[in-house]
């Protein structure tokens, strides 16, 4: 079970300066099972981007939004509403925030910080993954991870060792932070590139899942099982 | 007090240059080469498990030097440290008579000869750059006080022939916002890919002095591998030909590097001199140029 927190409202309001219209995106899997994804989340985030001046351009929940290609035929059917937005907003853990940016040629803020994957990585095999760092970073990088995609796991731009797209270490990996680069451009967002990310809070990974969530429906489900 | 530092900022013309520690407990030889071209250096680069091969440590080999009365640049690498260790690193680097220190990524452990080892980037350079900072300051990275800060003048690298270029200008600028007081350079054998460097950096607005680096190549064969294998090099056609054409290959090398000085030296503030071995070529390939 992936379990996931939702970021500050504060957090998700910077992310969204730079738009008017957002398409707002919630799944219907793990992250509704713990209240940060489905419907009613999605509800609580439409209302709040209504009440801070947003257009909203149309919401939708999904069943798995890690599942690549039943998400992109879900979408296809908004595509209109969804190309009329300046963005989407997406709450769901980090591989769904991941695939939805494969899937549309806009910027994915992501709603979640993603604290634990219970070992478990989507129901769609993809090359999509997520540390559950506790602090998603994904708005800042196009969509894409710079902790899995970046194999020194790099928080503020590539080291000098990628040449031409490629990795230092393995000539056929692309450098996750050229493909950073290429998604910002292509979305208009090269700005973000001059965010300083500060160092990672490591310890909220280094147990699973954190203290606080052993609480939520899922932990003790999970626990009562065994 | 750093020499560097004083130079750099006095607007003179500086020039580091490479010194491996060894792999082993025998430091004399390296000890020797660098101490025969110590007038022609205002500082030696020690650098930090280079390519990730295991080596004696950057901060010994540096105090070895500076018991000599030799000036050092403490390169430090993210690979093998977290952040307790950099900082702990530092602080008795300080403590040691180091006063210059390189910010780097640091190569992937896969690429050394102890692939197995794990790769730790806790930081990544730009971060360990703002640490520096706040050593400099007088607190620690999370804000306690020291008891007696450091007052680094901390630098960092630049890849010239990264390509695509703008990302690279975009991160140099952020390692200048962050804390680098001054570049020094991966191998530059293009002087045009590095003019073209120097014009982009300075129109973002980034006005720190910047080393070109020079990296003698010791045949054809070196550039080839060297172009294939080393992380951040890339070695243009038409030297290694060059190279491979010529009767005498050390000639032509020593040619090459003058030559390159020359072309790049009135673009930026200084050279940064990578002999690999090499030192003796050093004064050579200097008496070839106009500096």
């Amino acid at each position: 079970m992936i379990l996931s927190e939702p970021k500050p409202w504060e957090e998700i309001e910077g992310y969204l300066e730079e738009d008017d219209s957002v398409f707002l995106l919630g799944c219907d899997g793990c992250d509704a099972a713990t209240g940060d994804g489905g419907a009613e989340r999605v509800g609580e985030l439409s209302e709040k981007l209504e009440e801070g001046g947003w257009d909203v351009t149309g919401t939708k929940v999904i069943e798995f939004l890690c599942n690549k290609a039943l998400a992109g035929m879900k979408l296809a059917r908004v595509s209109d509403l969804v190309e009329a937005s300046d963005s989407l907003l997406v709450s769901c853990c980090g591989i769904g925030v991941q695939a939805v940016s494969k899937l549309v040629d806009k910027q994915v803020h992501p709603a979640n910080d993603t604290v634990s994957m219970g070992d478990f990585h989507g129901t769609w095999p993809s090359e999509e993954t997520c540390k559950r760092c506790g602090e998603c970073l994904l708005d800042y990088t196009g969509g894409i991870c710079p902790l899995t995609m970046c194999v020194k796991g790099l928080l503020n731009g590539a080291c000098g060792g990628s040449y031409e797209g490629r990795c230092e270490v393995e000539p056929d990996r692309p450098c996750g932070w050229e493909l950073i680069y290429e998604r910002l451009r292509d979305v208009g967002r090269l700005d973000l590139l001059e965010e300083y990310n500060p160092p990672k809070a490591r310890q909220k990974y280094q147990f699973g899942v954190p203290m606080e969530n052993r609480n939520s429906l899922y932990w003790a489900l999970e626990a009562e099982e065994e | 007090m750093s020499t560097l530092k004083d130079k750099l900022e006095a607007g003179e013309f500086a020039i580091t240059c490479e010194a491996g520690p060894p792999k082993g407990v025998d430091v004399e030889e390296e000890i020797k080469e660098v101490e025969e071209i110590a007038d022609l250096v205002d500082a030696f680069n020690v650098t930090d498990l280079q390519s990730s091969a295991m080596r004696m440590s950057s901060v010994a080999m540096c105090r070895l030097l500076e018991e000599r009365g030799l000036e050092t640049v403490y390169q430090m690498t993210c690979r093998d440290r977290n952040r307790l260790a950099l900082q702990s690193s530092l602080l008795g680097a300080w403590a040691l008579g180091m006063e210059n220190v390189l910010a780097l990524t640091g190569d992937y452990t896969t690429l050394g000869d102890h692939p197995d080892a794990m790769p730790v980037f806790d930081l990544d350079s730009v971060q360990l750059l703002e640490t520096i900072g706040a050593l400099n300051g007088g607190e620690d990275m999370v804000g306690n006080e020291l008891e007696g800060s450091p007052q680094f003048f901390p630098g960092a690298a630049a890849n010239p022939g990264a390509d695509p270029l703008k990302p690279q200008i975009l991160k140099s600028r952020m390692k200048a916002d962050h804390g680098a007081r001054f570049f020094q350079t991966q191998a530059v054998y293009d002087p045009e890919v590095f003019a073209t460097f120097m014009e982009e950096l300075r129109d973002a607005g980034v006005e720190t002095p910047v080393m070109v680096g020079i990296l003698p190549l010791k045949s054809a064969g070196m550039a080839r591998f060297m172009d294939a294998n080393i992380a951040g090099v890339v070695i243009p056609d038409v030297v290694i030909k060059e190279l491979s054409d010529a009767d005498d290959a050390v000639q032509k090398s020593i040619e090459i590097c003058s030559r390159v000085i020359n072309e790049t030296a009135d673009l930026c503030e200084g050279i940064h001199l990578m002999p690999m071995g090499w030192e003796e070529y050093v004064p050579e390939i200097l008496d070839g140029t106009k500096l």
